[in-house]
């Protein structure tokens, strides 16, 4: 039992489980997926479906936060490439063919992986802060996207687009799909070859995995090309699940709630030590608690509240302070003298 | 750009005084950079429109950025010590629909003009607290404080409240004139918030703390400095500077309105970079943040004479603020090399 309570995802793991009860408890037909013209239907396949771009963008923040990075420019990335893909669909002369289409999506996409270039190049090669080197771009793109639509909200027609958000393969969405990819993809490379472990080095010591042989530019340049990568793929689907690419709107906030899913999913914005699954269940818990706060009628603008009251309570309970305090509170029960110390170590790693 | 040009003039052979001088005082040209550009871009504005440097232009660039100056103010004594406030933005939307809710519900401005700055102060409260005694990042806390106050804004309304009341309406649209020059009483509280912070900053006790705080946390409290008090202290500075920011732009607008302010803290955090304040803490200048805000507002007026997209603004503003951090950090960087 122990074990389970020490175990690093236990505690965002028991809040989406917390989540999905009372969702359930309050009524039952949450937890309900049922299977129509061979395709999944119901509201825990909804919050896959929806969370896809989140977790995209959460992904790549992982990495860059992992090299004691940040990346602040990924709302503007999204806005940058679903505007670049949107508008060369609407001046193609056959917005409903593939190729047209995937044309278009490998423009905004290989757009976004020159801007993570560029920001690769201010923090890694320039050696700027990363959180005023991202900001540059943060509030540059989304001006660029603007000036890329002209101001307007660009609305095409073509249905391979809209497959990208809204399709099925084998009963399961599509965008969701993406999103598992993409988790396995950089879990595979991350866990299965040395380059987690060697960023985790960086983001620990930059010096002392510099001295010890660390090519750390390298690989505090890729996180930054991974994230913009992905926020651009992020950008498309978020532009095909509303048909538009409206350069205000799209990502508005992500990179936030990016960050607060990281943190969520608890890793340090400290650096160093990174959790995948973590991200992914802090995706799901703010995904989660989206659907919630809507259903429970309250008008989704005021559902920054509720994050607020969420982010304080995390903050809250992975604080020294009040550790101690807990420390204290057991102490007065002797027999768990020894056990919870062992617990606030485990935590401090 | 002729920016580049400018900023690179100190760097250029210069007569041995003033070499000296930034020498000693390397921490102030990053500011300098500032005013230079501040006064290059009017006087290149003026050459090109021909009538842009006017009493009617200049007065109203302050009072167009009033709360954007109140608001960086604040910023400058958080980034000094080395932290971030993301809050402001939605500070000034939550303190302004709240004062307008309140003045609708028929309560008297005296009562509603402290309790939104209060507001503001509490906010800033919540995320000092949490900075300092729960070793929260900045980043976060403040991250939080701009969920909660954002969420606040909409409880309060969801849709903008018109102001009826003659008392703060009369902050905006009182004109104190002199020849074509003009100013309204909300300019002059953006001015005094300007003088009081640059006051405090550079000759008070708290203010030198800042700085040390900035310098290095950990001799700061060797010193036996009271880092606890003014680590939290500069939180409540900047949030009661987004209460009073929120009633500025209330009577400015004539209207409280939950989704103001969304961005405004990277807008206000980039020109209080511009201004010359290093975000690795320890220097930086309240003054200097004023003539940031200004260049900012200069850029907004000229692309609005121009008649071009007001998206450029953002896009120079992003240039800028890089060419300024290339500056810092060649300045960073030289002082490292003379250790």
């Amino acid at each position: 039992m122990t074990r389970i309570l020490k175990h690093r995802q236990f505690w965002p793991a028991a809040c989406l489980v917390a989540l999905l009860v009372i969702n359930t408890l309050a009524r039952p037909q949450f937890i309900k997926v049922s299977v129509r013209d061979g395709e999944l239907y119901g509201a825990p396949i909804d919050i896959l479906r929806q969370s896809a771009p989140l977790m995209l963008v959460a992904l790549g923040m992982t990495l860059v936060i992992a090299t004691r990075g940040i990346d602040l420019s990924v709302g503007a990335v999204m806005a940058i490439s679903g505007a670049v893909s949107l508008t060369i669909i609407d001046g193609s002369t056959t917005p409903g063919s593939v190729s047209t289409v995937l044309l278009a999506m490998s423009a905004g996409v290989g757009l976004a992986l020159l801007l993570g270039v560029w920001n690769g190049f201010l923090v890694a090669v320039a050696k700027i802060q990363p959180i005023i080197a991202t900001l540059v771009l943060m509030l540059a793109g989304r001006g660029v996207a603007l000036l890329i639509t002209g101001g307007f909200i660009t609305t095409v027609n073509s249905s391979p687009l809209k497959f990208v958000a809204s399709g099925y393969i084998l009963w399961l969405p599509f965008a969701f799909i993406i999103s598992v990819v993409v988790i396995a993809v950089v879990a595979l490379f991350e866990r299965r070859t040395a380059l987690g472990m060697l960023t985790e080095a960086v983001g620990i010591n930059p010096e002392a995995s510099r001295l010890a042989g660390v090519r750390s530019i390298g690989i505090v340049f890729g996180a930054y090309v991974v994230s913009a990568t992905l926020a651009g793929v992020a950008g498309i689907i978020y532009s095909s699940n509303i048909m538009a690419a409206d350069a205000n709107a799209a990502g508005e906030l992500i990179e936030l709630y990016a960050i607060l899913a990281v943190v969520l999913g608890g890793t340090s914005l400290l650096g160093g030590k990174f959790s995948i699954a973590g991200t992914v269940l802090g995706v799901l818990i703010i995904q989660t608690l989206n659907s919630t706060i809507l259903f429970l009628g309250v008008p989704s603008a005021e559902a920054p509240v509720f994050f607020a009251v969420v982010v304080i309570l995390v903050v809250l309970i992975q604080s020294p302070r009040v550790h101690q305090w807990a420390r204290h509170l057991f102490r007065r029960t002797p027999s768990e003298v020894t056990q919870p110390r062992a617990e606030s170590e485990k935590v401090a790693v | 750009m002729s920016a580049v040009d400018v900023t690179e003039r100190p760097s250029a052979p210069a007569p041995s005084a003033l070499r000296t001088f930034l020498g000693r005082r390397a921490a102030l040209m990053p500011t300098f950079a500032a005013v230079a550009i501040f006064v290059s871009l009017l006087i290149g504005a003026q050459l090109y429109f021909g009538n842009f440097v006017t009493p009617v232009n200049m007065s109203s660039l302050l009072l167009d950025n009033a709360f954007l100056l109140i608001l960086a103010v604040g910023m400058t004594f958080v980034i000094v010590t080395g932290g971030i406030d993301l809050s402001v933005g939605s500070v000034l939307a939550l303190t302004g629909i709240l004062c307008a809710k309140l003045l609708s519900e028929g309560f008297s401005p005296v009562l509603v003009v402290p309790v939104t700055i209060l507001v503001g102060a509490a906010v800033g409260l919540v995320i000092g607290i949490l900075v300092q005694y729960f070793e929260v990042q900045p980043f976060i806390a403040s991250l939080a404080g701009l969920f909660l106050a954002r969420g606040l804004a909409f409880v309060v309304s969801l849709d903008s409240i018109r102001i009826e009341h003659s008392g703060v309406l009369w902050l905006q649209s009182t004109r104190f004139q002199l020849g074509r020059w003009y100013i309204t009483p909300t300019g002059l509280l953006a001015l005094a918030v300007v003088f009081v912070g640059a006051f405090v900053m550079l000759f008070t006790r708290f203010g030198r703390t800042v700085y040390a705080l900035g310098g290095n946390e950990q001799s700061a409290r060797l010193m036996g400095l009271n880092v606890a008090r003014t680590k939290v202290l500069v939180y409540v500075i900047s949030g009661t500077c987004g209460g009073l920011a929120g009633l500025v732009l209330t009577a400015y607008s004539g209207a409280g309105y939950p989704r103001n302010g969304i961005g405004t803290e990277l807008d206000v955090i980039a020109a209080v970079v511009i201004g010359g304040t290093l975000l690795s803490g320890g220097t930086g200048y309240v003054l200097g943040s004023m003539i940031g805000v200004f260049v900012y507002g200069t850029i907004k007026t000229v692309i609005s004479f121009q008649g071009a997209e007001q998206s450029w603004t953002r896009i120079i503003i992003g240039l800028l603020l890089l060419v300024f951090i290339a500056v810092q950090r060649v300045i960073v960087f030289r002082s490292e090399r003379r250790r």
